[in-house]
């Protein structure tokens, strides 16, 4: 099978398009399923996401709140000082994780209104606060006039 | 004192550096070989002050100077002396300047080793060098000067993060920054061709060892980081997709493409503008790598505190060196005289093959490390992407290339036979489908994916061993023969073989790791046993115990097998850092063969029991022994005769182009 330069340079070609297009549709595909969106407590209140929707929780952890169950259960509450939602979580937290601390949690939120995470995020460093929660204590700071209009505001 | 002459090596070698930048540019512009002649003793002393600067931010670390801020911040008195040295890179100055001193060592080894460099591409390639550390300079200079003093200084330091108190983290970086950095070379060398508007083989020969040595070193860094990842932050998982993880994966991928195209450049100069794109792009998500490691525009677990300024000066500076080059790129890339046909099917064809898979990967996830910024950038909305996307579109884009690789080296140059060579890989196919079928049948818990990856680890090693097998002419010539002929093969044939085993190696590791391993947690008290994968692990005791900078609870534990027989055991603790006032988890793992057992406790329970989560990790250490194959691959590799940088030709290159000479 003699292929011109023509027909070389075409299949190699075509077949990068095919790959690469079928590369796209993975990635679109992935981008509308796999990512999981970001909220604080009173975004809760103002919409709940998806029954059985993976998001991120993110605020401070309540003072007070850390509840230690039978076995390795734990429960605490997450606030954003405007509302709080109470996070159920089995197994080991995170070596920094302390009351009154910046923290992320990845879960699902239950029908009752508690939050079961499965992964509470770590971080290596004490004075490290993940950067979303940062920013939205920022805006907490001036909540007064956003508040009930914060969807908005976003 | 010697803190203010560090800083003044540090400024001076910043002035060099501009030095270096502008003459011998100019020299090369202007054909005056005496601009030109100044890029080697300019490079040279520039590599000194960078040092002497480094020695001396060292040298207040040994003497726990608290005079000086960074010391004072990230150092301790009581700290052993192992990490009050590696401290000095675990904070932001201090590893900044560890990068550009690798920087210069780069360049300075350009210069030693390039003499016989056409004169005009050394001066271009070091001026370039001379831009890139100009600017890393200035940015420590002005965002980040690990010199500044404090006054009064305090008696004690505030010491070094303790997750950072590790043999593991002490190693990483200097590994990770030799191959950021060392892509730093092929980016020089592809600019110096863009400037001059030529590219031929004695480039490649060049550019081609380069490419191998960050490689191997940025491969070490990773395996490196991942493991430490894996047994200092105690939640047993060695990869996490995590943006930090991914900003040194991404330059490791278009790497290995970068290291696959420039043999194609080399034997048979086709791809040469491909080439240079790669070499730039690598270097790029090098310099993006750092860029998000150092301004922590993302929430990662590995995140540091950091400072919003260093973000936007080092985004600049990614602007100034992506943008440029780029636009260089676009500007002469079609001066430059494409050559080497070939058919589709054939080696070079089975490496633009590995490229598109790889910069496709690549590309998979760039977008998912970046997504959310953009998604916020554009709709104010926070999401984050993580290990589902990842292993949604990265795993299926990377499946099809593993698949090809035995297929690679056994294609001819120029045209191939794939029916011919899958004849030949006939063996390894057999090979490897027993292997998935022993493990689909024989071992509990797998599934078929997990027995798909068992089989594909299998085929990578296999094939690799056929590779050799059949270059030797096993089979087909005497043993004695082929043994010969075994010894006399090129070391790079050997390289690849031992690369390709490696990611074999790997594969295993994670197939078996992914699908097999147990995980038990259980609050436990003094005395109590729990049965994890055939053994029974009981708690002896737990007891308060001092460190020299930490006070820990260390609990004793010891596994039996099924017979009851005592096979060893294992200590984890809970330390608590006193100057930091900071916790850790020093998980305790017990290895049997290449598997892993795993155990770190949590809090106390109410009811005095303690937290203790322990994993069963099958074969989880092949992971990165896998990595360290890769490594010896790389390694074998550059010991190549005609790699070697600077060895006498032994024979004449016949086809030195231009008039350049062989080396």
């Amino acid at each position: 099978m003699a292929m011109t330069r023509k027909q070389k340079r075409l299949s190699i070609i075509g077949g990068a398009m095919l790959f690469l297009g079928l590369a796209s549709g993975l990635t679109l595909y992935a981008l509308g399923q796999k990512t999981s969106y970001f909220y604080m407590p009173v975004d809760l209140k103002a919409a709940a996401p998806d029954p059985g929707q993976r998001i991120r929780l993110g605020g401070l952890v309540e003072k007070g709140s850390i509840v230690r169950g039978d076995n390795t259960e734990i429960h605490f509450s997450v606030t954003d000082q405007a509302h709080s939602v109470t996070v159920a979580y089995n197994g080991i937290l995170p070596d920094l994780f302390r009351e009154e601390q910046g923290v992320v949690t990845e879960g699902v939120l239950r029908s009752d209104g508690i939050f079961v995470a499965d992964s509470v995020l770590a971080k290596h460093d004490e004075t490290y606060m993940p950067p979303e929660v940062a920013d939205r204590l920022k805006e907490t700071g001036m909540w007064q006039h956003a508040d009930g209009t914060d969807e908005a505001a976003q | 004192m010697i803190i203010e002459l560090g800083h003044f090596a540090l400024v001076l070698a910043f002035a060099l550096a501009l030095v270096q930048f502008v003459l011998p540019l100019m020299g090369t512009r202007l054909g005056d070989p005496r601009l030109m002649a100044v890029a080697n003793p300019v490079t040279l002393v520039g590599f000194a002050l960078v040092a002497v600067s480094f020695a001396a931010l060292t040298s207040a670390y040994i003497q726990s100077d608290f005079s000086v801020v960074n010391v004072w911040e990230n150092s301790h008195s009581a700290k052993p002396m192992l990490y009050k040295v590696t401290g000095v890179w675990g904070n932001h100055e201090g590893s900044m300047l560890l990068w550009v001193l690798i920087l210069s060592l780069f360049g300075a080894m350009v210069a030693l080793f390039g003499r016989n460099l056409p004169d005009t591409l050394r001066s271009n390639v070091l001026s370039i060098q001379g831009l890139v550390g100009a600017a890393f300079l200035l940015f420590i200079l002005v965002t980040s000067n690990p010199f500044t003093r404090l006054s009064p200084a305090p008696l004690e330091g505030r010491d070094l993060n303790p997750v950072l108190q590790d043999i593991g983290l002490a190693i990483h970086p200097p590994l990770l920054y030799l191959g950021y950095v060392g892509f730093s070379v092929c980016f020089s060398f592809a600019v110096a061709a863009l400037i001059e508007g030529r590219i031929d083989a004695a480039w490649a020969r060049w550019v081609r060892p380069w490419t191998l040595a960050a490689w191997l070193f940025l491969t070490g860094g990773i395996a490196m980081g991942s493991y430490w990842a894996y047994y200092e932050l105690g939640w047993g998982g060695w990869w996490f997709w995590d943006p930090v993880e991914n900003a040194s994966f991404l330059p490791w991928l278009s790497g290995t493409a970068l290291l696959h195209s420039a043999i194609v450049m080399e034997k048979r100069s086709a791809l040469k503008i491909w080439t240079l794109l790669l070499a730039i792009l690598t270097f790029s998500l090098s310099l993006l790598g750092t860029f998000l490691v150092r301004s922590g525009v993302l929430t990662s677990v590995h995140a540091f505190a950091t400072d919003p300024s260093r973000g936007v000066f080092i985004l600049m500076l990614l602007i100034l060196f992506i943008g440029g080059s780029l636009a260089l790129f676009a500007l002469r890339a079609s001066s430059l005289t494409q050559g080497g046909l070939f058919h589709p099917v054939s080696r070079e064809g089975s490496l633009v093959l590995n490229n598109l898979f790889l910069t496709t990967a690549t590309a998979t996830v760039l977008l998912g490390t970046l997504y959310p910024l953009l998604v916020e950038a554009v709709t104010g909305e926070k999401i984050s992407v993580g290990a589902p996307f990842f292993n949604l579109t990265f795993i299926p884009l990377i499946v099809p290339l593993l698949i090809a690789v035995p297929f690679g080296p056994l294609l001819a140059w120029k045209r191939g036979d794939v029916y011919a060579v899958s004849q030949r890989l006939f063996a390894a196919f057999g090979g490897a489908l027993l292997v998935a079928l022993l493990g689909y049948f024989l071992i509990d818990g797998t599934g078929v994916l997990a027995a798909f990856g068992m089989g594909l680890a299998a085929w990578l090693m296999l094939g690799a061993l056929t590779d050799l097998a059949l270059k030797a002419g096993i089979g087909n010539v005497s043993l004695s023969v082929a043994w010969r002929r075994f010894r006399g093969l090129p070391r790079s044939v050997f390289g690849t073989a031992l690369a390709h085993f490696g990611l074999g190696v790997t594969v295993l590791g994670i197939a078996a790791v992914t699908s097999l391993d147990i995980e038990r947690v259980m609050v436990m008290r003094p005395g109590d046993t729990m049965s994890v994968a055939g053994y029974t692990l009981k708690f002896d005791t737990i007891a308060p115990q001092r460190g020299p900078n930490f006070t820990e609870d260390r609990a004793h534990f010891t596994y039996m097998d099924a017979a009851a027989r005592v096979q060893g055991e294992i200590i984890s603790s809970k330390r608590l850092y006193t100057a930091r006032q900071m916790p850790t988890t020093e998980a305790g793992i017990s290895t049997i063969w290449f598997s892993q057992l795993y155990v770190s406790i949590g809090d106390a329970t109410s009811d005095g029991g303690i937290v203790v989560r322990v994993w069963w990790k099958p074969m989880v250490l092949l992971i990165w022994l896998g990595g360290v194959v890769m490594m010896g691959g790389g390694v074998v590799s550059l010991l190549d005769r005609r790699l070697r940088v600077g060895a006498p030709a032994r024979r004449k290159e016949k086809a030195a182009p231009a008039g350049v000479a062989a080396r």
